[in-house]
């Protein structure tokens, strides 16, 4: 039973008033690109034992959504941010490598813990 | 014999007799009796059957370990199988009964499988029963299956109620016992919001009866005075009866009240489940004694040295006059001392360790216990109750030294943590090879939310087991839970001192004697509830199922009620013995919640019958109710169906229900459509993302009808779009989409277009909605007056605000039935209005509401598709025939892309026709239309299916609608579909569109 | 290897069981082999079981990271039904429904399996209408099903409670010859096949890497040392995408926990296992006794073999609703499992971008009752590169556009 902060409202929120939307930080597909772009697109999601950025939306709530950042082996939330932001902040990437050590923004092994 | 005794007692109360029935024979005990001392006292030991061979059972602890004492408690609706005799608070009219035996607990036809027990090792079952092939189901699986099981099988609908309670705290405390005490003491004057619980009825866990002293007081004093220190303080919260079920991730916790299961007549929920947030957890759970493995360890007379000291301090009761005690450690000398000290004899005290022990050892020398080192039992004599023992050295084999004569057993193997909640998330254990057994490693704690263990550990639970240890390992939990849980002490409590006699190592005792062969191992029971023997974990060893998980899941061994609370640890040491491995190297099966069984009804919780769900209620719900209306559950709506009358099937009813809207006049209650409001300066733009059609050129005062993909193509919705003014459109959604969609369109906005400006309301529920059709829609609604409502006034797919008997109104000139038809919305509050003045001026047209089903008839006598029936998630528009709806002109649309991949581009994709049998029957819903031959896989090919399939009163002829291959190049061509019922079905794909192919009726 | 039978027993029983063998044995990885599978659970093993008995290839390892079954195979709710919509999955389900019949004997392993019917409850016009489709599509697919009414549902379970206030039973699907199995026996029997087929099952072996020349695959590494091959079987389930990403290619997989619960055994009160989807739960009575019930996923990827409690709450209250009398039977024991979902919730069976890999995965929750057609199918695809039932399972299907979709009642009336 997740709790997350929701970064909009400030509410620590349980999981019951959140609907989880998968991956975050997508980039979208439209017409005009390959078979291949657009299967990875739709269909090629992270799925790492270890780190990883998500989108939530507190939807029993203030309806927002957001994104977290969590580690999907021992269910730690390095924290949660704006959905409107093309990677996680800065500070918290910091916080993430501290805390797994040779872990890098967008570099998946590092990620196993 | 069991029976009850002049002196001990303390949890009793004397002056109250209290009567039970256990198997139909009248018994009494007193007021503070659990139901097992209760039956001690009126000698009934034997109390059940065990689970695989029947054999005669006996009460062994005195807790939640208890293995063997498992009733059948209560009557009818109140009745519950397998509840544990131990646990159970003994109350005035208690009636319950033993289980699994076949006639009766005495005498039981199936203990037949003790006598072949030779035959019907571990596995067995595995290796035999299989031929012939039939005979597993038909034969064996049924007396399998027969003489299984455990308690019989509740009959009625439960008659009790249960409820849930929300919690939070910085710690919560679980058990209740010193360690508890002391550590909900110590977070509590440190400021703390606490919550401190305790599974049974009483608060001091074991200390009252193992004694001792705290700061040169008897325990009992402290444990008092803590309880009541405990009281007095606002911020702590306190309850017995209340069990730490599970912990969960993030600092999730169950507690599972026992609210009325001692007072069963009393009103109010019997089970409340608390759902509790902590911050941190300190668990004071205990620890739990361990059996010895000895030959004949399961005959009923034979019980842990702990809980037949319970049975003497607690509730008066002596488990025989004659008691062999026998151990590794020095705890259970205590249980010696208890039983001389009420009179009962003790010829021997066997102690496994070849010499020494510590000051209880000694104590027991000086005041005359015959003390035996080095010697066990080599087996216990006797049925159903314990006759005698044998007894042997530790270090051989097993001959006999020396056979006494007694009437019980007390063995001790030593003592285990409790570490079910520390490992339930996640938390490890070390192995204590001083004290031979695991306990928490508090280097690996279960990781909460930010990384931080959450659960700290107190007491016995925590491997400390002398009283003032326990005092200062308490205090130091609570406070430090305090600290983790990110607040300040206010103040440090300083532990007290606790003083008992220091206790010498257990010595390490996994089959007693050491050296038991084939024919004593497999007397020598590990797991009293499931049978499993010394010799069946040996077995497994030796077949290769090494593991852990193998040797449990082989042998059964822990999977019975008890879980292995008593069985587990001696059954991986034996694992290890026999695979020559260190017992780390062994590890512990998973430890899962919750701790002990909870009732089923405590975690449904209120969720009974009409509250089982919330209900949605349209402002018209409590008419359909009052006409007696069929209703049908569309999420958590129920729209009426249909509204037969008296003596009406529910087919006539929708045939009268369609029939009069088309002649005159119907009424339809459309509120639950879906209502999205959509503003903003980038409306029109966004809209043309979500549909597939241009909404951004659609006029302000106009309608049109769109259809909405998801990103991967296929058809999620569709729904009349209304452009209310430059900036702003409502969009209808089917019921079940509109927070579906409405989600969706947020979603888009909040994650991929977030720049741009757009506003989304859903008012599904503002607006009651209710469509005029028929013929005779004009003319009501121009009876009641107020706006212009004429064919050039307003006309198809326009809509206009205004009144109508005086009622603000929004008419939406929008047709899906095929009839000339109005959709009205008003504020909800006034829905119950407008729809009364309908009906009143609608009486002089024999106004019909019509229900679901003539909605659904005359929808697909138009050929209008609906979602869910022609969609069913892998249909895109272009099946449907419906191009027409799919912008050519917009650059991009969610679904646009995927469209145009090779399979949904495929122009032999199934496609949308109409189907009208030749003979007017109507066909099976869901049919498929087979082609010739049989695919690689030998299945049947097919070439189309049913998508909708209606009886049509208008057209007095069964109507449908299909996907067919190449369907609207093959019109004309008779079909063949089979039934599932051997009637094959001859039909003629036509247009989809039966009725009034050119809209005449609707355009009027 | 000894055959087991009732004389053996007997034979045994005389010298207290001193002569049982090892089930399996437990070897040490040899340098090479021709087929190496990855993963011990029931899909890897019986992959394996067929190899070598539909195509002679015995010169197999099975690598297991940990115990033999000790993933998804020992801890679903092991139901077993092939009552499928469409029709590449209502052909592989029952080729492994018609394998579970006859399995006891192929391998001389008790497994368990009990036709004891399986039913699927309709509780709204639109899963009547739906369970109605899927018994047409059934009856061309050759799988036997029926759509049965109410007081037929109540005759096979009277236990249940059809006209609850909200959701009453409207029908049900029903398959005869569905049923149930004991889970771990089937690791266990294909793995003693196996092991007496001179194949080599070598557990706590975790792969750490995979090595392949020129786009063709050779072996990979181990923490029991590296070993060669000619052609490798990725079974592994959840873990497909780690073991994938070795192979430096990706897969269109999530891993979600999903949960379970067993409650006390009772005496014998539930023949037939019921699912109801409106109210998401499902539920069946083992043979110990026990009301075997089985609940939702997670929404999030969850690697902890743990789920969140109000999965189990809301399937509780589900069963209680469909069920009044579990109202008084109490949960033993709850637990999760790591299921891997692809994009259109059906399973993976494929040759893998680099040659001589094969990918076996995906099964999400409905693993268990696919293992035999599962391993039967993968094995041929491994053996002579292709297979009817593997056809409409490739990888491909994702950047055509082409699904297996079998969640019909995925479109909502009006």
């Amino acid at each position: 039973m997740l709790i997350l902060h929701c970064p909009y409202c400030g509410v620590d929120a349980e999981e019951t008033e959140l609907h989880a939307g998968g991956e975050a930080h997508l980039k979208r597909f439209g017409p005009g690109s390959s078979d291949e772009e657009f299967e990875g697109y739709l269909f090629h999601r992270e799925n790492p034992k270890g780190v990883h950025f998500e989108r939530w939306r507190h939807v029993n709530g203030c309806g927002k959504w957001f994104h977290a950042a969590r580690c999907t082996n021992t269910l730690e939330v390095f924290g949660t941010y704006s959905a409107q932001v093309f990677e996680p902040p800065q500070e918290l990437q910091d916080k993430i490598s501290a805390k797994r050590p040779g872990w890098e923004w967008r570099d998946l092994k590092g990620s196993d813990q | 014999m069991s029976t009850r005794l002049s002196t001990g007692g303390r949890l009793l109360n004397k002056d109250k007799q209290v009567r039970f029935a256990f198997n139909g024979k009248q018994f009494h005990g007193f007021e503070g009796d659990t139901l097992a001392s209760a039956l001690l006292a009126n000698d009934q030991m034997l109390v059940g059957r065990s689970f695989k061979y029947h054999r005669p059972r006996g009460i062994v602890a005195s807790g939640a370990e208890e293995p063997n004492a498992l009733v059948g408690l209560g009557l009818g609706a109140k009745f519950e199988p397998n509840q544990r005799a131990t646990t159970t608070e003994l109350f005035d009219g208690l009636n319950c009964s033993s289980q699994n035996h076949w006639p009766s607990l005495e005498f039981d036809i199936g203990a037949v499988n003790n006598k072949l027990a030779r035959f019907f090792p571990a596995g067995f079952y595995y290796k035999t029963f299989m031929a012939p092939r039939a005979a597993w189901k038909h034969v064996f699986e049924p007396i399998v299956r027969q003489s299984a099981g455990l308690g019989r099988v509740p009959k009625d609908r439960d008659a009790d109620r249960y409820e849930h309670f929300y919690a939070f705290f910085d710690v919560a405390v679980i058990g209740g016992g010193v360690a508890g005490l002391q550590a909900a003491l110590a977070a509590a004057e440190a400021g703390a919001k606490v919550l401190l619980m305790e599974q049974t009825a009483h608060w001091g866990g074991r200390a009252p009866v193992d004694g001792g002293t705290v700061e040169g007081e008897k325990v009992d004093d402290f444990i008092d005075a803590t309880v009541a220190k405990l009281q007095a303080m606002e911020n702590v919260t306190l309850r017995t009866r209340m069990m730490g079920a599970g912990v969960y991730d993030h600092g999730y916790l169950t507690g599972y009240e026992r609210l009325t299961d001692h007072t069963p007549d009393q009103d109010g929920p019997r089970h409340r489940l608390w759902r509790i947030r902590a911050s941190q957890i300190v668990t004071a759970t205990g620890a739990i004694e361990r059996p010895l493995s000895f030959a004949g360890n399961d005959i009923p007379g034979v019980m842990l040295a702990g809980a037949m000291r319970d049975y003497i301090v607690n509730y008066g009761v002596s488990s025989g006059d004659r008691v062999v005690v026998v151990t590794n450690n020095d705890d259970a000398y205590r249980t010696a001392f208890t039983l001389k000290r009420h009179g009962l004899e003790v010829p021997v005290i066997l102690d496994a360790r070849p010499e020494g022990g510590g000051k209880l050892a000694e104590l027991a020398r000086e005041q005359g216990f015959r003390v035996e080192n080095g010697k066990a039992i080599s087996k216990v004599k006797g049925g159903k109750r314990v006759t005698g023992v044998a007894i042997c050295t530790q270090a051989g084999e097993g001959a006999v030294l020396e056979e006494i004569t007694c009437d019980a057993v007390a063995m001790s193997g030593g003592w285990s943590p409790v570490v079910h909640l520390w490992s339930h998330c996640g938390g490890k254990l070390t192995w204590d090879e001083a004290q031979a057994h695991f306990r928490p490693d508090p280097n690996r704690p279960p990781l909460g939310a930010e990384g931080q263990g959450f659960v700290k550990v107190a007491g016995a639970a925590n491997g400390e087991f002398d009283l003032g240890a326990i005092l200062k390992d308490a205090t130091e939990a609570g406070l430090s839970a305090v600290t983790a849980a990110g607040l300040k002490p206010k103040s440090k409590a300083e532990a007290p001192a606790g003083e008992t006699l220091a206790e010498a190592n257990p010595a390490a005792v996994w089959l007693m004697p050491q050296g038991a062969g084939p024919a004593l191992r497999m007397k020598a029971f590990l797991d009293y509830q499931n049978d499993v023997k010394v010799s069946d974990v040996m077995l497994a060893a030796q077949e290769g199922y090494e593991s852990v998980e193998h040797t449990k899941r082989y042998t059964t061994l822990g999977m019975a009620t008890d879980q292995g609370k008593l069985s587990n640890i001696n059954g991986l040491a034996t694992l290890a013995h026999s695979l020559n491995v260190d017992i780390p190297q062994v590890g512990t099966t998973t430890f899962r919640p919750p701790y002990t069984p909870i009732s089923m009804g405590a975690i449904a919780g209120e969720a009974r019958a009409e509250t089982f769900q919330p209900l949605r209620r349209t402002p018209m719900h409590d008419w359909h109710e009052e006409q007696n209306a069929f209703f049908e559950p569309v999420g958590h709506w129920r729209r009426p169906y249909c509204y037969p009358r008296q003596g009406e099937s529910h087919a006539e009813a929708v045939s009268r229900e369609i029939n009069q809207t088309r002649a005159a006049l119907g009424l339809l209650d459309a509120s639950t459509l879906g209502k999205i409001i959509v503003k903003g300066p980038d409306a029109g733009r966004f809209l043309d993302m979500m549909y597939t059609n241009m909404m951004s050129t659609l006029k302000p005062g106009k309608c049109r009808y769109g259809l909405m993909c998801n990103e991967n193509g296929f058809l999620i919705d569709d729904g009349v779009v209304a452009r209310i003014d430059e900036d702003t459109f409502l969009c209808h959604t089917t019921t079940g989409g509109a927070d579906r969609i409405h989600g969706h369109m947020e979603e888009w906005l909040q994650t991929e277009w977030w720049d741009w400006k757009v506003y989304t309301a859903n008012v599904t529920e503002q607006y009651a909605q209710i469509a005029v059709v028929g013929p005779k829609a004009r003319e009501v609604l121009e009876k009641l007056g107020g706006m212009e409502v004429s064919k050039d006034g307003l006309k198809f797919m326009e809509w206009a605000d205004g009144e109508l008997a005086g009622i603000p109104v929004r008419a939406y000139r929008i047709s899906f039935s095929g009839e000339l038809s109005y959709e009205i919305a008003v504020p909800a509050s006034l829905g119950r209005a407008l729809w009364d003045k309908l009906l009143e001026a609608g009486a002089e047209f024999n106004v019909m509401p019509y229900g679901t089903e003539a909605l659904h008839v005359m929808r697909a006598e138009k050929g209008f598709i609906m979602i869910g029936d022609e969609t069913d998630g892998t249909v895109i528009p272009q099946d449907l025939g419906l191009n027409w709806a799919i912008s050519k002109k917009k650059e991009d649309f969610l679904g646009k892309r995927a469209q145009l991949r090779s399979h949904m581009a495929d122009p032999n994709r199934w496609k949308l026709v109409g189907l009208e049998t030749l003979d007017g029957a109507v066909l099976p819903d869901g049919a498929y239309v087979p082609a010739s031959g049989n695919n690689a896989n030998g299945q049947r090919n097919t070439q189309g299916r049913v998508t909708s399939t209606y009886h049509s009163p208008t057209l007095g002829k069964g109507i449908a609608m299909a996907l067919v291959h190449n369907g609207p190049d093959r019109m004309g061509e008779v079909l063949e579909i089979p039934g599932t019922d051997g009637t094959i079905y001859k039909a003629r794909i036509c247009d989809p569109v039966f009725y009034d192919k050119d809209g005449e009726k609707q355009n009027v | 290897m000894k055959r087991y039978s009732a004389f053996a027993i007997a034979r045994e029983a005389a010298r207290y069981h001193t002569g049982w063998e090892r089930a399996w044995a437990s070897p040490k990885p040899k340098k090479k082999y021709d087929v190496i599978i990855v993963g011990a659970g029931g899909h890897g093993l019986a992959t394996a079981y067929y190899l070598g008995k539909n195509f002679g290839i015995t010169n197999v390892a099975v690598l297991e990271k940990g115990w033999l079954g000790g993933g998804n195979t020992g801890r679903n709710t092991t139901i077993i039904r092939s009552n499928y919509l469409q029709d590449a999955s209502a052909a592989i389900y029952e080729k492994a429904r018609s394998l579970y019949e006859t399995m006891s004997q192929d391998l001389n392993y008790n497994v368990m399996f009990s036709p004891r019917g399986v039913i699927m409850l309709a509780q709204t016009e639109h899963e009547v209408r739906g369970y109605q489709r899927t018994a047409h599509a059934n009856a061309l697919q050759g799988v036997k099903t029926e759509f049965i009414g109410p007081e037929r549902v109540k005759e096979l379970v009277p236990i249940i409670n059809i006209d609850g206030p909200r959701y009453p039973v409207l029908g049900g699907l029903w398959q005869e010859r569905g049923g149930t199995a004991r889970h771990d026996a089937v690791a266990w029997g294909y793995a003693r096949a196996c092991s007496q087929m001179g194949m080599d099952i070598i557990q706590k072996c975790e792969v750490t890497g995979v090595r392949s020349e020129g786009g063709k695959v050779v072996g990979v590494d181990t923490t029991q040392g590296a070993i060669d091959c000619d052609k490798l079987g990725m079974v592994v389930a959840g873990h497909s995408g780690v073991l994938a990403e070795m192979a430096g290619f990706r897969l269109p997989i999530e891993s979600l926990s999903l949960q379970a619960l067993v409650s006390e055994p009772i005496k014998p009160c539930m023949d037939v296992v019921v699912m109801a989807n409106t109210v998401h739960g499902y539920m069946s009575q083992s043979d110990k006794g026990e009301m075997v019930i089985g609940g939702g996923t997670d929404g999030y990827n969850n690697y902890t073999q743990r789920g969140s409690y109000h999965h189990i709450e809301e399937t509780v209250r589900a069963l209680v609703e469909t069920f009044p009398m579990i109202s008084r039977l109490k949960m033993l024991r709850q637990w999760g499992g790591i299921v891997d979902m692809t994009g259109d919730r059906s399973p993976i069976l494929s040759k893998a971008p680099v040659d001589g890999i094969f990918v076996n995965c995906g099964w999400g929750t409905g693993g268990f009752k696919a293992i035999p057609g599962s391993g039967w199918a993968m094995a041929e695809l491994m053996a002579k590169g292709h297979s009817p039932l593997t056809e409409e399972f490739g990888l491909n299907r994702f950047s055509e556009g082409r699904f297996i979709d079998e969640s019909v009642a995925a479109g909502v009336a009006h």
